[in-house]
């Protein structure tokens, strides 16, 4: 009944029979236990994938501290490293690929399998617990003088345990890696090599058809003959150049070609055509209010109607004025230049 | 504190993952979920091997580890592919075997 040094900066138990861990050592595992449990059921009962995988995250570095205070720092280690580093982002990149949106379906397809599952896992949990409670666990044996059990092969090779026998954790995997598991460790290259080639082969797709140049491209429209001319570009009369604001056409009705089709499948796209059709109305509305004041500027814009047809053709209102008539007008006096300065300054 | 709680702590995390498996339809929150199985089981084997006070643990933790990672990279790019044919992660959406 020795005490050990258990804890997070040595690590090694120093007892050849351990009953009890150090306090540090308790205090560490009823609250990272805790935190362990706790992000396991997160996982399990999270709505969202990716909230599952972070509590993941959190329960894989509680195990890794856990490793390192039961005297295994190399595989707390490489716990926190290949784990959380990289298996945990692996996870979240195929997350991000394949939609975190994709929320799981509510759906029971069969019937009562929910409540099966929780009376299976229930029954499982207690069937386990309840078989470790009634093993016959003996005596912790831990790491350290005289801690090598007589059920260890390595107690031939005397390098091995003198390694053990210091508590050099590192030493002593590479020591067994190398001599008694390195078949296995070879067998696991292999698993590797094929592991990458399966993930290459099953995740590459082939191009069925050749890719389409862009002559091909450009004679494809010809023959549809859809959209021989460039598309038209996003923005407003020059007032905003943004991809995400679609251009105006001639009525007032946004061009659905000139934006992106991503941003319009996101719903991205900003609706500004209301905007300066209101402002333009209100311009006109008030370049005739005014020059109903005035008086004798509408008389001057029916001249200019009934001059040409090209009057009409501007349609953009009181204020956008044909440059004859604009010269005509000055001589009366800065009217339309005002009124020009006024739709500047509003626009 | 016994160090035998340990291997109920890794007990519990098994049920759970276990449980998950059985409860969950998105495919890469059933894989989380075996991962989770490994790594409990990881943790009774690392408390197995400071019981014996030999390396042989730690050492079928390590593979165990090493399995893992290639049986997550495996069964990623699985998911992937049957994403890619058919527009989703559901296990449930992956039937064409079935009778």
């Amino acid at each position: 009944m020795s005490m050990a040094s258990g804890g997070l900066s040595e690590g090694v138990v120093l007892a050849e029979q351990v009953t009890r861990t150090s306090t540090g050592e308790a205090v560490q595992f009823w609250v990272l236990a805790t935190i362990a449990v706790l992000g396991a059921l997160g996982t399990v009962f999270l709505k969202k994938a990716v909230h599952s995988a972070l509590t993941l995250a959190a329960t894989m570095v509680c195990l890794a501290i856990f490793y390192m205070a039961q005297g295994a720092v190399f595989l707390g280690i490489v716990q926190i490293v290949v784990y959380t580093g990289a298996i945990m982002m692996l996870f979240l990149f195929v997350l991000m690929l394949v939609g975190v949106s994709s929320a799981d379906s509510l759906k029971e397809t069969l019937r009562g399998q929910r409540v099966a599952a929780v009376l299976c896992g229930l029954g499982f949990g207690i069937l386990l617990i309840a078989g470790i409670a009634n093993a016959s666990l003996g005596d912790f044996a831990g790491y350290g003088a005289g801690g090598v059990s007589p059920s260890g092969a390595v107690e031939t090779d005397q390098e091995a345990v003198a390694l053990i026998n210091q508590g050099e954790n590192v030493k002593g995997i590479a020591h067994l890696i190398f001599t008694r598991y390195l078949w296995a460790f070879e067998i696991t290259s292999a698993l590797l090599i094929t592991a990458a080639l399966g993930a290459m082969v099953l995740a590459h797709r082939e191009r069925l058809t050749p890719r389409k140049t862009q002559r091909e491209l450009s004679e494809e429209r010809v023959r549809d003959n859809v959209n021989l001319a460039p598309l038209p570009a996003p923005g407003v009369y020059a007032r905003h150049n943004a991809v995400d604001i679609p251009a105006l056409l001639p009525d007032g009705s946004i061009s659905e070609l000139s934006v992106n089709a991503t941003l319009r499948a996101r719903g991205q796209v900003r609706d500004v055509s209301r905007e300066p059709v209101h402002q333009v109305a209100e311009l006109e509305e008030s370049a005739e209010v005014w020059m109903e004041q005035r008086g004798d500027v509408p008389t001057a814009r029916h001249e200019g109607e009934e001059a040409g047809p090209e009057a009409d053709g501007t349609g953009e209102g009181a204020a956008d004025v044909d440059p004859d008539e604009a010269g005509a007008e000055r001589t009366d006096g800065d009217s339309v230049a005002a009124g020009a300065g006024s739709k500047e300054s509003r626009s | 504190m016994n160090p035998a709680n340990y291997l109920f702590l890794s007990a519990l995390l098994f049920t759970i993952g276990a449980a998950g498996v059985l409860l969950r339809r998105n495919a890469i929150v059933v894989f989380m979920c075996v991962e989770l199985m490994l790594n409990a089981t990881n943790l009774a084997f690392v408390t197995f091997a400071r019981m014996h006070g030999n390396y042989d643990g730690q050492i079928i933790a390590f593979f165990t580890m090493v399995v893992a990672a290639a049986e997550v990279v495996v069964g990623l790019s699985i998911i992937i592919a049957i994403f890619r044919s058919r527009r989703t992660a559901s296990v449930d959406d992956a039937n064409l075997m079935k009778w």
